[in-house]
């Protein structure tokens, strides 16, 4: 179908971006100023505001700076032993409140929902040491939301992107193009061809797709305001599928050579019984390690960055506030830089792998 | 806890061992330093990606 006819509509782009963002707000709720609740004596809370922002949350905290702080609260849907049950996380009053639903009775403890008994004892749930009865939550939680608001914004670019070029065939890119077409190339030029070889244009989209993703991603989360201020990324669930789709595009193309390699290599036969269980170890630790090196690097900037600025409440002082507020500076630009080497990093290795799977024999 | 700080030990004398002969490669052949450089980065993630492995195992 014709790119240009999609997008070519302005409906289109106006209803993808009312479609997410309707998505989330679907049953809108105002809570005004939970501090309300709270002691006079109460203590700023670094941990509690470092893992709320850092993990996922039913409901998404937007502040609209000396207004008011909405919190929007997100659909809450669980697969119970019973069956499928669906509501808004606004009952829980950020966990406060059990909600009683078809089947059984809700908690929210610490961010995860919980089947409650008739005695207050827990049934079911992630906060449970041994797993009881069946509670599977597939609710839209606030990474759900971003990760869609990324994959949309994803497509506006995209597909304009290659519908520019399609119209202007022959002529210089201009406008988003010519933002764009550096970076594709750099991706092509520099990560795809000296590491894939010439097979490189088969695994191109896939490269390209995990660049822009993580840095869009990565990018969002430095951002202290809705629509940033998420953690994607930073969710080794995230990374951790993202690695497994590495790991499967690895050994399905794999060929001959490649797995040769790794279970009879050129080697004197008193070595196999160290390098083959090495190699095999070798085959699932490359992208564990990259799983683990991308949700590292950027929730440890997270970290970093809210603890700089905790410092300001912990001290309770004014004075503090020009040293801290430099610091973040200084370390927001160090994270600008992991964001983009990050992304850079995990596209080059997955390159790096598919190139030594896909290598033809050469002795 | 004390893990992570030695870990960030190990990460910091690994970097900065990458970053000096980086340099001293720039130095002596100014024409390769792009080469030089994006084989630097890469080096100093997969290092820094290590270093990571133990804080994370740390913070558990």
């Amino acid at each position: 179908m014709n790119n240009k006819l999609i997008l070519n509509s302005k409906n289109f782009k106006h209803l993808l971006i009312c479609a997410v963002f309707a998505l989330a707000s679907i049953i809108p709720a105002i809570s005004f100023g939970q501090e309300t609740e709270h002691k006079p004596e109460e203590k700023f809370n670094t941990k509690e505001l470092i893992f709320e922002h850092i993990g996922d949350s039913h409901s998404w905290h937007v502040a609209i700076p000396f207004v008011k702080e909405i919190s929007i609260p997100l659909p809450v849907i669980l697969y119970t032993d019973k069956g499928v049950e669906v509501f808004s996380s606004a009952h829980f009053e950020h966990g406060h409140a059990d909600y009683t639903g078809k089947y059984y009775t809700y908690r929210l403890i610490k961010d995860k929902v919980n089947i409650v008994g008739a005695n207050n004892e827990l049934l079911a749930g992630a906060n449970l040491a041994k797993i009881h009865g069946t509670l599977i939550d597939f609710s839209i939680t606030r990474n759900v939301i971003s990760m869609w608001m990324t994959i949309a914004l994803l497509l506006i670019i995209f597909i304009s992107v290659s519908s520019a070029y399609k119209t202007r065939k022959g002529k210089a890119p201009k406008g988003l193009q010519s933002f764009l077409e550096p970076l594709i190339v750099f991706v092509r030029d520099d990560v795809a061809i000296p590491n894939i070889g010439v097979k490189y244009a088969r695994y191109m989209p896939l490269l390209l797709t995990i660049f822009f993703f993580i840095l869009i991603n990565n990018l969002f989360g430095l951002l202290p305001v809705f629509p940033g201020a998420y953690n994607l990324t930073g969710n080794i669930a995230v990374t951790l599928t993202l690695a497994f789709i590495i790991l499967l595009v690895i050994n399905f193309s794999g060929n001959k050579y490649y797995w040769k390699h790794i279970f009879m290599p050129d080697i004197p036969w008193w070595l196999y019984i160290i390098m083959v269980p090495v190699e095999m170890i070798g085959i699932i630790s490359k992208p564990f390690a990259l799983m683990i090196r991308l949700f590292a690097n950027i929730t440890a900037g997270h970290i970093i960055v809210l603890s700089l600025i905790s410092l300001i409440f912990i001290f309770n002082s004014l004075a503090i506030a020009p040293v801290s507020v430099i610091f973040v500076v200084f370390i927001d630009t160090i994270e600008l830089l992991v964001a983009f080497l990050q992304a850079f990093i995990f596209t080059m290795l997955s390159a790096l792998f598919i190139g030594a799977a896909v290598e033809e024999h050469h002795h | 806890m004390i893990g992570a700080g030695l870990a960030v030990i190990g990460a910091g004398i690994g970097i900065g061992q990458i970053g000096g002969k980086a340099v001293e490669g720039i130095a002596r052949q100014p024409e390769a330093a792009s080469k030089i450089q994006i084989n630097m980065i890469i080096a100093a993630a997969l290092v820094e990606g290590v270093a990571l492995f133990a804080v994370v195992v740390a913070l558990l």
